[in-house]
């Protein structure tokens, strides 16, 4: 089944079943790879990508889901073109913390970062436990992503 | 006059055995101080007691659909929805939000779709969300979560009818009937509860009168 789907600002269409997961429809697809494959069941946030504006898990959205709607991948997000200030602050944050150790789970990171930031520019602790609990880093580098957000939020 | 005495005399004795029966059965004490002492008052207050005995009865079934899991996991009384039969806070730090629908990035909808999840067995059901705090059943005893329930200043404007429709037609509510894996669904069926909930309704959706 055919569906037309804004992705990282270009319209898109893509001929799959409708109960797809995006995340493959993302990455086996449209060859989008930046976007991992956690656990499948919407548990760790390594497959976090915006879904107009909003961030959801990839492997929970079906192909019938996206039609006509913008999602917006880490490819949207990292390229300097596309990228929004937001963004751009996030990646120069997590570039001076040195914030990823093995890196996996960091596309799914740094797009729940973005998300948080675009809604709350300035956000507390609390507000970082809330916005980041639901992406899981083996790592353990949350120490480092929480000063990262906090150091975006400074040049935002 | 002997006619007349006599009229009186059985009167006073009608009186005085009702009132006796009444003492006796620990009943008359309460039902004459709560009103003004007229046998007709104590019928009244007799019926009261009565239809409260009934309304607790009427909603009874209904509270225990409400405790169901299934229903009490999305009505918390704090800002942490539950999850499975042990009703555990949510998995992730998810919590309430401005509208209910979760904070950012712990948005409901980031994993919960209209329907259940086959690849994950993630649930969904449309409009998945929070009920808002003031409907917040946990911990509470019959009387209080009827008196919740029926509160237009909690139950966001619903009427005795809406609440029915709510419990009858909602697809997130229905959706506790039908859970899908391996949760628990809501008991009795949904057909029985309805009339269950269709009875108290219909009679005015009493609630009873102390906390169970």
């Amino acid at each position: 089944m055919a569906f037309t789907v804004t992705i990282n600002g270009k319209k898109t269409s893509i001929d799959v079943d409708p109960e797809t997961p995006l995340l493959w429809v993302l990455r086996d697809d449209l060859k989008l790879t930046g976007t991992k494959f956690g656990c499948g069941a919407a548990l760790c946030g390594a497959c976090t990508v915006h879904l107009d504006g909003e961030a959801v898990r990839s492997c929970q959205i079906q192909a019938r889901d996206v039609d006509g709607r913008d999602v917006t991948t880490i490819e949207g997000v990292t390229g300097e073109a596309s990228a929004t200030p937001v963004a751009k602050a996030v990646q120069a944050a997590w570039i001076k913390l040195d914030v990823a150790q093995c890196g996996y789970c960091q596309p799914g990171q740094i797009m729940s970062a973005v998300g948080l930031l675009t809604q709350i520019p300035k956000p507390t602790d609390d507000d970082i436990d809330k916005a980041m609990d639901g992406n899981v880093c083996r790592c353990a580098t949350y120490h480092r992503i929480r000063a990262a957000i906090h150091e975006a939020a400074k040049t935002i | 006059m002997s006619r007349q005495r006599t009229y009186s005399a059985v009167a006073m004795s009608v009186v005085a055995a009702i009132v006796a029966v009444l003492s006796i059965g620990g009943v008359g004490q309460s039902l004459f101080s709560e009103h003004d002492g007229t046998l007709i008052s104590t019928a009244k207050a007799a019926e009261k007691n009565s239809s409260v005995a009934d309304a607790s009865q009427l909603f009874s079934p209904v509270a225990a659909v409400l405790r169901h899991p299934r229903c009490m996991n999305c009505h918390p009384r704090d800002d942490r929805p539950r999850q499975g039969d042990d009703r555990h806070p949510h998995l992730q730090n998810i919590v309430r939000g401005e509208d209910e629908m979760g904070f950012v990035n712990g948005r409901c909808t980031a994993c919960h779709r209209d329907e259940n999840s086959q690849h994950s067995g993630v649930p969904g059901a449309p409009t998945w969300h929070l009920a808002p705090l003031s409907m917040g059943w946990q911990g509470l005893g019959d009387a209080e979560l009827c008196a919740t329930l029926i509160d237009k200043e909690k139950n966001g404007g619903k009427d005795i009818a809406a609440l029915v429709e709510h419990m009858t037609k909602d697809p997130l509510v229905l959706w506790g009937w039908t859970p899908g894996g391996d949760r628990t669904p809501v008991t009795p069926p949904h057909p029985q509860f309805v009339k269950e909930l269709t009875a108290w309704a219909d009679a005015g959706a009493p609630c009873p009168a102390t906390a169970k």
